[in-house]
């Protein structure tokens, strides 16, 4: 049978025991901020949903959304929840450093080119009419999407920050606990995104 | 670039209008002089009040103190002390601003003293203050030191994040106290409605002030929740399973869930809020699709929870007084934990009640009105358990028992007052009167003030080793039940005569009576200010006669009163095995207390960090940067933060070590003291030979 | 090697085993829970409401593969307060964003019927 679990998560176990110890309270707390984000974006959600037809006579929902670059930013959030979970993987099993730095990178380039096509999205619906001064509908885009946006930006910052703690300290205590915790950020970032991609693009186009 | 380009860039929307007594300058009639006077004579409270402080600690020489043992500590005791200042401080201000709206309207039949938009300007920060300035840091200070303490543990599980959420709280409180000096604040009142916030209306920097205030407390209180939750589920000593802990620490655990998932929707509210403003969105406008209904929803998701964060820690404090000052166990300990986390539950689902009148079916209020009037039931249970606690005790009627009689019988008043409200069809004739007024005050006076001055007289000499005076902590609690009474019951008249709340002034002869009672009840409320200023004074003079170093004055029952007073930096030198609810009077029942440790060693603290003061500065200002448009100072405040966490994460020395030798040294010469000091029977609790060490309990009876 | 270690070992492995296939079978799973929904809003001509429906059964369902696979969260296996918190969240988010629509839908049927869908 396999050993209970400490903490929601990849649990690092028995291989880093100070790491492990470490990662209870700190993941814990971390989860429970997570829980509290998550409120956040459940009530951009109900709000958006709200205001679906407050259009004030401009553009909706299909006449701004893409289906393409749509599906491209999902598939390059979702491939990214994978990698990083290789990364943890052998963070975990002690792959090497080597292995961890690769796929931590792949991780972060998949991140950074699903926030430049969001970037570019965001251009497109303005310049089609759908700023946010143009209607309730719009405001309640801008406020939910880029959001998430925003939290995968901040994640990315974070991974570098944990990648040059790596170059420097090598794989102590302190960056293995701050991968586990952003791990779970950024799994958590995927989720939220399955919620945008669902109500937001394939609702508003269906 | 001209000059006048380069000041439009430094000084953004800064101008001489900004000034409290520029309006009167450009208006010179009496009305406006007046106002002038008031906003002046606070505005430069405010600037004496900093440079007073300022020249005290150079003159002092204690400018490196401050800093290293207190700024930048981690210690949870020294934290909580802190959220504790900002709180007094603001309460303060807070009172002294309803002594004005009181006058005000006493004066209010045709006039009054005060311009519409400074009285729209005190009932604002008034609100906002009282609720996040006072109440919550309050709150979150006395759980900050007690709870800790009473689980067993040596800190919080964040103590940096803890000195951070402060900074937050501090920083808001900077940001409106700052907007004394240059003005306006808000006249939104402290939920902040638009579209009257919107810029359409209110394109001046006042509702900017209130939005970043109340945001940087929100971010604080959320952090707070999360610490607070973590170190009760992972940091408790062995054997201090969740049921035998005190009942504070679980009103703090149902506080802090409440915090986790309340203040969210409040952070959405304004910060959409915020977009509307700065960045022409339209959420919440009248025109082009927005919709002030998501407002005040989302406000209010937020609010109704937020009364049930700031009763229960109070609930959780008068556990701890009736029993303690009863001599007697907590009576259906595990009814008021059950009671408490129904409360909890319950308080996520009838925000509908705070706008019963906007138009929504009878069905949703029927539904709502229920849900509010079930709270009742499990508020009654604690009633009920309080007053059997103290059937057949031995009741002391110390200063934290009078708060604590003052709030069993006001706040069943007021919960009754709550029963009639939650009914949707007397709320639509009582809506926006000062019934309503008078309700939340009895609630919130007697509840949390109460329940937070009870805590600071029971405390405070467990914190500086030293009791408070009695004398005039008396006269304030008297004067804090009288002077309610009279300030806020003619209140319901005035409301049940239709009087609208947040009113300047009336043109009804018939409100005039019960606005110069109130207007009265007001002046016995600022002495019980006084009082409380006194007492604190006296008791500063009076610190060695009343000392208590033995920590234990009032015969507590819990891990707390184990410790010497003041606590040691590290808590316990040994961490405590628990065996039973009231682990404290267990020991002393059994003869245990005071024991030496077999053996000590080393233990490991968290060490100081610069974080938290700087998120204080460069939260503060980015906030007054927002207000006024300096855009350059947004941009620099805000790196600096993004440097300082980064700059911190790089950080791996954050613990420091206390040497085995040292916790002896201290320890010992404690216990020495403890055998040295003579035991006093309760008849002598409030003399000076009360030191600290209560005579030994006989057959489980308090002597 | 001691023989509690070698034991050790093993378990490790048959864990190491078990983690690789659930992030493979998690990433698996999410991949056939969004291609359908993406396939069917592009080329299908299922009536509105239907596909609604579609789209949101896929996405909730692919919620909970990302909490077991990635996530790693599993309600046997879960700490007790883990657990109370997820249970708990939710319970919040139901309520929170469930009474949010259930009111602000009804203040729209008296007060702005175009504003309903």
């Amino acid at each position: 049978m396999t050993t209970p679990s400490r903490h929601p998560g990849l649990n690092l176990g028995r291989a880093h025991p100070e790491a492990h110890h470490a990662c209870e309270g700190l993941v814990f707390g971390f989860w429970v901020f997570m829980m509290s984000d998550l409120i956040i974006f459940g009530l951009l959600f109900a709000n958006y949903v709200t205001q679906l037809d407050a259009l004030a006579g401009g553009p909706g929902p299909k006449d701004l959304f893409e289906m393409k670059s749509a599906f491209i930013e999902t598939m390059l959030l979702l491939t990214s929840s994978f990698t990083y979970g290789m990364a943890a993987y052998c963070l975990k099993y002690r792959n090497g450093r080597g292995a961890l730095l690769f796929w931590l990178v792949v991780t972060l380039a998949l991140g950074l080119s699903f926030i430049g096509f969001e970037l570019h999205d965001f251009r497109v619906t303005i310049d089609k009419g759908g700023a946010p001064s143009q209607s309730g509908f719009a405001s309640a885009f801008f406020g939910l999407v880029p959001l998430h946006g925003l939290h995968v930006a901040t994640a990315c910052l974070w991974m570098i920050v944990l990648i040059v703690q790596m170059l420097v300290y090598g794989l102590d205590t302190g960056v293995k606990t701050g991968l586990v915790r952003l791990g779970l950020l950024w799994h958590f970032l995927d989720i939220v995104w399955i919620g945008i991609f669902s109500l937001v693009y394939l609702g508003g186009l269906a | 670039m001209t000059l006048t380009h380069f000041l439009d860039i430094a000084l953004g929307r800064l101008d001489w209008n900004a000034l409290p007594f520029w309006d009167a300058i450009q208006t010179p009639d009496t009305l406006h002089i007046v106002n002038a006077a008031i906003v002046t004579a606070a505005a430069s409270l405010v600037v004496l009040g900093a440079l007073a402080v300022v020249v005290l600690l150079t003159r002092h020489g204690k400018w490196k103190v401050l800093w290293s043992e207190w700024l930048t500590s981690v210690d949870h005791k020294r934290i909580g002390i802190m959220f504790i200042v900002i709180a007094l401080v603001m309460l303060a201000r807070a009172i002294i601003e309803a002594v004005f709206m009181r006058t005000q309207q006493a004066f209010g039949l045709d006039g009054g003293f005060l311009l519409a938009e400074h009285f729209g300007e005190f009932f604002t920060t008034h609100g906002t203050i009282m609720i996040f300035f006072m109440a919550m840091p309050f709150l979150t200070g006395v759980i900050n030191y007690v709870m800790p303490l009473q689980i067993g543990a040596r800190d919080l599980s964040f103590p940096v994040m803890n000195s951070v959420s402060l900074g937050l709280t501090a920083a808001g409180a900077a940001i409106v106290m700052v907007s004394l000096v240059l003005t306006p604040f808000s006249t939104g009142g402290w939920s902040g409605y638009p579209p009257f916030t919107e810029s359409s209306f209110n394109p001046g920097a006042g509702v900017d002030y209130w939005i970043w205030a109340v945001t940087l407390s929100s971010i604080g209180s959320t952090m707070t929740g999360i610490n607070f939750a973590v170190t009760i589920y992972k940091e408790r000593a062995p054997g201090m399973h969740l049921f035998r802990m005190p009942l504070f620490c679980w009103t703090a655990l149902c506080t802090s869930i409440l915090m986790i998932f309340a203040m969210p929707p409040l952070t959405v509210a304004t910060a959409l809020l915020a977009l509307d403003r700065y960045l022409d969105f339209h959420f919440f406008t009248q025109d082009l699709g927005g919709d002030m209904m998501n407002y005040v929803n989302m406000f209010w998701l937020f609010g109704h929870p937020e009364v049930y964060i700031l009763i229960l820690p109070a609930f959780g404090v008068f556990s701890e007084v009736f029993s303690t000052f009863s001599g007697k166990r907590l009576y259906g300990y595990t009814g008021l934990v059950i009671a408490t986390m129904v409360i909890a539950v319950l308080s996520f689902t009838v925000w509908l009640h705070h706008f019963f009148t906007m138009g929504q079916s009878p069905n949703v209020n029927v539904v709502f009105g229920i849900a509010t009037m079930l709270i009742g039931v499990p508020t009654g249970v604690k009633v009920y358990d309080w007053m059997l606690t103290m059937f057949r005790g031995r009741v002391r009627v110390t200063i934290p028992m009078v708060y604590a009689l003052g709030f069993i019988t006001l706040f069943v008043l007021g919960g009754l007052t709550g029963i009639l409200l939650a009914n949707p069809s007397i709320d639509y004739q009582v809506h926006n009167t000062l019934f309503l007024v008078a309700h939340f005050h009895n609630m919130l006076v007697p509840g949390l003030l109460f329940g937070m001055l009870a805590a600071y007289n029971m405390w405070f000499p467990k914190a500086f080793g030293f009791r408070l005076e009695e004398r005039w902590g008396y006269r304030a609690a008297y004067a804090w039940i009288v002077g309610f009474i009279l300030a806020f019951f003619p209140l319901y008249a005035l409301g049940l005569l239709g009087m609208p709340r947040r009113t300047v002034s009336f043109v009804e002869p018939a409100y005039l009576p019960w606005t110069i009672i109130a207007g009265f009840g007001a002046l016995v409320i600022l002495f019980a200010l006084f009082s409380l200023a006194m007492q604190l004074w006296l008791s500063l003079r009076q610190r060695h006669a009343n000392r208590v170093p033995v920590g234990d004055p009032w015969d507590g029952r819990s891990l707390e009163w184990a410790t010497p007073a003041p606590v040691p930096e590290y808590n316990f030198p040994v961490i405590p095995e628990v065996f039973s609810r009231d682990a404290f009077m267990r020991e002393k029942d059994l003869g245990q207390a005071y024991q030496r440790p077999a053996e000590y060693r080393d233990i490991t603290m968290p060490a100081n960090s610069a974080l938290g003061p700087i998120l204080t500065a460069t939260g503060f200002l980015m906030a007054f940067g927002l207000v006024w448009y300096l855009w350059w100072l947004v941009l620099l405040a805000g790196g600096v933060s993004i440097a300082a966490l980064i700059a911190r994460s790089f950080v791996r020395k954050t613990t420091r070590i206390i040497s085995a030798a040292e916790v002896r040294e201290t320890h010992e010469a404690w216990l020495r003291q403890v055998a040295e000091t003579r035991a006093v029977k309760r008849d002598q609790e409030r003399d000076t030979s009360n030191r600290g060490l209560p005579a030994a309990p006989v057959s489980g009876a308090v002597q | 090697m001691s023989e509690t270690q070698r034991q050790s070992g093993v378990v490790d492995d048959k864990e190491r085993r078990r983690e690789l296939g659930s992030y493979l079978w998690g990433y698996g799973l999410a991949l056939a829970l969004t291609l359908p929904p993406f396939a069917l809003v592009a080329w299908s001509d299922w009536p509105r409401v239907t596909l609604l429906w579609a789209i949101g059964l896929c996405a909730l369902v692919q919620v909970v593969v990302h909490f077991r696979f990635f996530l790693h969260i599993s309600l046997a296996r879960q700490k007790r307060e883990d657990l109370h918190l997820i249970l708990f969240s939710t319970l919040i988010l139901i309520l929170m964003a469930g009474g949010t629509l259930w009111i602000i839908f009804n203040l729209y049927g008296r007060m702005a019927p175009a504003m309903l869908p």
